[in-house]
């Protein structure tokens, strides 16, 4: 008998190991949030390691898009969001409640190329934008020679790839071009997604990626990042200074740093001044509620002062630009609102 | 013998020839894309990728256990809406629906087999996770059951309609009712077929993304019930795949494989079950 | 068979006639049973397409009917067209029947008629494996192999077959011909097994009926077994068309996204399920949505229109097959 309940003691116990996952503890926090793809991972490690040292407080973060972020923000079936673009006025006002951006890192963009026997180019504003554009067609053109005369440039056609899904990286790229060619601005614009004149759509980052390591003569653009981790080309772009300056972590901090920073955080940091800024630049923001129920606005207040301290420092070793010190104190002081 | 016989004869074996070569150039793509799928992901395969929760960027370890379980889960609810669904409504089709309305059960699940499955995602998201104001497994799960009906449905009816009349007119003769003729000795005849189905359509619901991602939304952690954001496998396939880092594309690769491994045991787990029995009787 | 059922004749003794009764509300219990199950899927699509339309009622406001033969899409000015999205959702789904339908009932026909029994469901087994691969892993393939393979295939593509305008233009790799062969991939299987499963089911009675007759092997699979499955093929084939129709991930990795229409398959193209992956996610105005809801609108209305056609080819057909 004795030997029987033992047996389905140790029975019952093991179902309850193996149902653990199905019921785990209710004292805990969960909160959710969605939005953009670009700092998945810093956002991802982020929450882990919040997680080791508050063990009771798990944080879900899912890259759906910068859109999907907004969208779910706004239709409250998340706790917070996250874009690469700012919102709108209008996304704002449709917002039951006042939402609060809150700049985490910086990402950069960077034009990767495949032109045999090339290495090294350096581009600036009008020459990207005419690439793009389609009316720099090949490049032993006078312009990149102009500003590359020591590259062997061959008389070879320019084949244009571009991001065909709606992203983050597009913004920031178009936003330059738009910034820095009236041409574009006319005819293209600014968007997570436009009308392309000429070129190829890759989807993803990957797929630009691949695009243009399969095709002799291809440019691209990608996140720095992912340029840097899978060792692509990239060139180094001219700032508004007349430097050329090859992105990296610091230069993007720099182009950060020297940027007018509003109190609403919505900002583009596009062709920033300063001679060490890198120009094709930009936030990434989480979406806070200025007032959240339950516990949620605690746990998120207290999340973001970590995250603002020893958050910012694993930035660098996952390729993002953390903050310059005075953006991160104006981000100190305004979270302090958030209930 | 005659010329025009040893002409029918080379026909004959030139096409058969010509089945066989395309059955190779079918199975080598097969191949190679598996092959391709083990050789990237077997080795960030360890008994760890199957039981740990996932580890951030830059630390090594740290496996996709919550994906597994939560596609198990969400799979096994769509399969329990979809395939009695499917089944039950195939059953009207080739039992009863010679008429208008099996027309129109027909040409609407072959709409709906052609809406693109993050439509779906959407029209699951409006319908489950608008109203509950959480994304869930539950959601997930409808989601993918809305894929599942049609395709179950299609290949049901096709495969009850090959059972011989002869077999019913024997059972019906024998007085049974016809709802029991259809239990009993219609649909255990077809069962190879339905089963094809129904694998065929788990098969393709497991690798599915796109409806999921408005829906079960994905989760880094154990999940608790069904009205709670969840982990799934394709998802995390998806978010690993467009990652910037090696490791992750790694862990991706690794994944498919387990996903692909699960579907090939299930498949297998299915057809052994089916052996026992065979109603089959030619 | 409900005639069968309902023809008693003559008046039958009481208790069996209460029993004949009480089968017979059974049996309409169960038919109402399961035409309740049948019917959820009209309600589905009728519950979905009612959705798509609210949700897409603003471009059909803004564009009007003209918006499905526009080819402009700019959501930077808000101004948008689905031609070149119904044009490659067409054109690479052609391309991908053209590919699969010979080779899947190619292999099907050897499967079930050649290989011995136990290799021929091992090797069903492994191509339904191939419905379950993911259709991102897929893309990435497709990109990583099939674009170079395409690529160094073009040149000689365009020598050879150049004189025709569906092979001309710059080997980039991607486009719609590298489109329509990843798709012709992802709906093999479904070609394949369900047309294996028909062709076991074929009465062995007919089959040795037209042996006997002095058919070859060959012409008992042309002129007994095709016929005799041909409604279920059709069926597979028609499954098959809308995971073409309906298929992204793989699609836009190697399509070249690029929204023009071209007569060569060797140019760029876009599909209206890659648009609507690509861009719904990102997109915030509410025209822009609307917009990609109207393809997804067009999509369903093109798949209502395409089976409408298959049926009424399988009612012939059948039709036909029943007359001889």
């Amino acid at each position: 008998m004795y030997n029987n309940q033992n047996t389905s003691l140790a029975l019952a116990l093991a179902a309850l190991f193996l149902m653990a996952p199905f019921f785990s503890a209710g004292a805990e926090t969960t909160l959710n949030g969605a939005g953009a793809t670009f700092p998945y991972p810093i956002y991802s490690k982020w929450f882990d390691e919040y997680n080791k040292i508050h063990p009771d407080i798990k944080i879900n973060y899912q890259s759906i898009g910068s859109g999907g972020g907004i969208k779910q923000f706004t239709a409250k079936t998340v706790d917070f969001g996250a874009t690469d673009g700012p919102m709108s006025d209008k996304e704002i006002f449709a917002v039951d409640g006042k939402p609060v951006h809150i700049p985490t890192v910086l990402g950069a963009v960077v034009p990767t190329f495949n032109v045999p026997g090339v290495a090294n180019l350096v581009f600036d504003g009008n020459i990207l934008a005419g690439i793009f554009l389609g009316t720099i067609k090949s490049w032993d053109d006078p312009a990149i020679k102009g500003l590359n005369p020591e590259a062997a440039l061959p008389p070879s056609p320019i084949t244009v790839v571009h991001r065909a899904d709606g992203s983050g990286t597009t913004y920031c790229f178009t936003d330059y071009l738009s910034a820095v060619s009236p041409e574009w601005k006319k005819t293209v614009g600014t968007g997570k997604a436009v009308n392309w004149p000429v070129g190829l759509g890759g989807k993803g980052n990957e797929g630009v990626a691949g695009l243009v390591k399969q095709t002799s003569g291809a440019i691209g653009y990608v996140e720095l990042i992912y340029a840097k981790s899978n060792n692509l080309a990239y060139g180094a772009v001219k700032n508004r200074a007349g430097k050329a300056v090859l992105a990296s972590v610091e230069a993007v901090s720099a182009a950060a740093a020297s940027a007018k920073i509003p109190a609403d955080f919505r900002v583009s940091i596009v062709n920033a001044s300063g001679d060490t800024s890198y120009p094709i630049s930009t936030f990434t923001w989480l979406l806070v509620y200025e007032k959240n129920s339950g516990k949620t606005g605690a746990v998120l207040k207290e999340f973001l002062v970590w995250m603002l301290e020893d958050g910012q420092k694993l930035a660098p070793n996952l390729g993002y630009a953390p903050l310059p010190a005075n953006v991160n104190d104006m981000v100190k002081a305004r979270i302090q609102s958030i209930k | 013998m005659s010329a025009g016989f040893r002409r029918r004869q080379r026909i004959n074996t030139f096409m058969f020839f010509l089945t066989g070569v395309f059955t190779f150039i079918a199975l080598s793509t097969l191949f190679f894309i598996l092959g391709y799928i083990a050789y990237h992901g077997i080795s960030s395969l360890s008994w760890d990728f199957v039981t740990k929760l996932p580890k951030p960027v830059g630390e090594t370890g740290g496996g996709i256990a919550n994906a597994i379980v939560g596609s198990l889960k969400i799979v096994g609810l769509a399969s329990l809406i979809g395939i009695p669904v499917g089944v039950l409504g195939a059953v009207y089709l080739a039992e009863f629906g010679g008429n208008r309305i099996g027309f129109l059960i027909r040409y609407a699940a072959d709409v709906i087999n052609g809406v693109p499955s993050i439509v779906i995602g959407i029209f699951a998201y409006a319908l489950v996770v608008l109203p509950m104001k959480q994304f869930s497994a539950l959601s997930g799960g409808v989601a993918l059951s809305i894929i599942m009906i049609p395709l179950v449905i299609r290949t049901t009816e096709e495969f009850l309609r090959l059972v011989p009349g002869s077999i019913r007119e024997a059972a019906l003769a024998l007085g049974l009712p016809q709802w029991k003729v259809i239990l009993r000795v219609v649909l255990p005849t077809a069962a190879r077929g339905i089963l094809t189905g129904a694998i065929l359509s788990v098969s393709r619901i497991a690798g599915e993304t796109a409806p999921l991602l408005f829906t079960a939304f994905g989760n880094r952690y154990w999940d608790d019930g069904l009205l709670h954001p969840i982990a799934a496998l394709p998802l995390t396939i998806f978010t690993y795949a467009i990652s910037p880092y090696d490791d992750w594309h790694k862990q991706a690769w690794a994944a498919a494989l387990i996903l692909i491994l699960i579907v090939l045991i299930g498949n297998i787990l299915a057809r052994l079950l089916m052996k026992q029995p065979s109603p089959q009787s030619h | 068979m409900k005639k069968i059922i309902s023809s008693p004749a003559a008046p039958l003794p009481v208790p069996l006639r209460m029993r004949r009764l009480r089968e017979r509300a059974g049996d309409r219990l169960f038919r109402l049973f399961v035409m309740g199950f049948g019917g959820s899927v009209i309600v589905l699509a009728g519950a979905i397409f009612w959705q798509l339309i609210k949700t897409s009622h603003l471009a059909w406001q803004k564009f009007g009917l003209p918006f499905i033969w526009t080819s402009v899409w700019d959501p930077v000015n808000d101004v948008y067209g689905a031609l070149p999205f119904i044009y490659g959702t067409v054109v690479s789904s052609a391309i991908a029947l053209a590919i699969a339908v010979p080779l899947g009932l190619g292999s099907a026909l050897f499967l079930a008629e050649m290989a011995p029994k136990r290799l021929s469901s091992a090797l069903t087994f492994l191509i339904e494996l191939l419905a379950a691969i993911p259709s991102v892993i897929l893309g990435l393939m497709g990109i990583f192999i099939l674009v170079p393979a395409v690529k160094a295939a073009e040149p000689f593509l365009i020598k050879t077959l150049g004189f025709l305008p569906f092979f001309r233009g710059t080997p980039y790799g991607v486009g719609m011909l590298t489109a329509g062969l990843i798709l012709s991939i992802m709906i093999l299987p479904y070609i394949t097994t369900i047309s294996r499963d028909v062709i076991l089911s074929v009465p062995r009675s007919l089959k040795e009926g037209a042996l006997a007759l002095g058919a070859t092997h060959w012409e008992t699979v042309r002129l007994v077994i095709l016929p005799f499955s041909r409604s279920a093929i059709f069926g597979a084939i028609f499954l098959a068309l809308g995971r073409a129709l309906g298929e992204t991930m793989a699609v836009t990795m190697v399509i070249g996204n690029t929204p023009k229409i071209s007569l060569s398959l060797l140019d760029p193209a876009y599909t209206m399920s890659a648009v609507l992956a690509n861009e719904f996610a990102e997109a915030t105005s509410d025209l822009h949505v609307h917009s990609l809801i109207s393809i997804a609108l067009i999509l369903f209305c093109m798949t209502i229109v395409v089976n409408g056609l298959a049926r009424l080819l399988i009612y012939q057909v059948n039709l036909k097959g029943a007359k001889q």
